[in-house]
């Protein structure tokens, strides 16, 4: 019974890591490949830890694959984050079905400010915020 | 956090005692510790530990399922040969005021599948989100707002003032 847990498990985690494979190279532009490959790969990720921990259940594997899922859930949204940024300050393009962007002209790429919703835009380059 | 402590000691003790340290029997241990603090609290000094208990709890268990249902999405977006995509970069106005409150929101904003933050204005007030399904961004801003962020923000504000 645990062992066919266990194995659904790890069926499922290896077919979500393919779909964030396949969704890597589906989706059109940086940010949603990101969307796609890191987060299904964390659950992924999971989802076999967690098979694996009850297919031996034992202790020290259970923590050591416990360690490994909190590890990979702390990790992978800073790095999407990161390189998320990265990709939209240094100006690569988003998809042309984007609906609207709502950050667009709000980085001063002289001064690295990222304006807020109140203030306009313009008012950076006065050197206002700080 | 002190009355965290305590249920820790309690919980630890009761494995020491039935001489087992599974994780199963801690977590038995937590609980009923967690019962005993419970029943002597009229004679401890006030405190919402034991709500906040059950807000941690729910908190897990509300997120688990968002994430899993993001995850759907996108597993049926990538299936299917059509794209059921519609992106936007949205500005969300942040009640999170400290480090750590915005910290976290981002944190759990870029885990969930469907949005990523990207990136915080200097003057912190508007944090601003790559999602990949927004037919409508008020409706987003809202759902984030009523959930994640008001649950994060009830979280992590009630516990400062019992710390230290």
């Amino acid at each position: 019974m645990a062992e066919s847990i266990s194995l659904f498990l790890l069926l499922l985690g290896a077919v979500f890591m393919l779909l964030a494979a396949i969704g890597l190279v589906r989706m059109p532009d940086v940010l949603m490949r990101l969307h796609s490959s890191t987060k299904s790969a964390t659950l992924g990720v999971g989802l076999i830890m967690l098979g694996v921990a009850l297919f031996f259940n034992d202790f020290a594997i259970g923590v050591r694959a416990l360690a490994i899922v909190v590890f990979m859930f702390f990790t992978a949204p800073v790095a999407a984050h990161m390189i998320g940024r990265a990709a939209y300050l240094s100006g690569v393009p988003l998809w042309e079905g984007t609906l609207s962007d709502e950050m667009r002209g709000h980085y001063d790429p002289k001064t690295h400010a990222l304006a807020g919703e109140a203030q306009s835009p313009d008012s950076l380059s006065s050197g206002e915020p700080e | 956090m002190t009355y965290f402590m305590l249920n820790i000691a309690l919980a630890l003790a009761w494995a020491a005692l039935t001489g087992n340290f599974n994780p199963a029997n801690l977590i038995a241990g937590f609980a009923l510790g967690y019962g005993a603090l419970f029943v002597i609290r009229r004679a401890l000094e006030p405190s919402d530990y034991f709500v906040k208990v059950w807000q941690v709890i729910g908190f897990v268990f509300f997120f688990l399922w968002e994430l899993l249902l993001a995850n759907l999405r996108v597993a049926h977006d990538v299936l299917t040969l059509r794209n059921y995509m519609k992106p936007r970069v949205i500005a969300l106005p942040l009640d999170a005021r400290t480090d750590a409150e915005i910290t976290a929101l981002a944190y759990f904003i870029s885990l969930t599948p469907g949005t990523l933050s990207l990136d915080i204005s200097t003057d912190r007030n508007t944090m601003f989100i790559h999602a990949m399904y927004a037919p409508d961004a008020d409706a987003l801003r809202r759902e984030i707002k009523q959930g994640v962020e008001r649950r994060l923000l009830r979280l992590m504000r009630g516990t400062r003032s019992e710390r230290g």
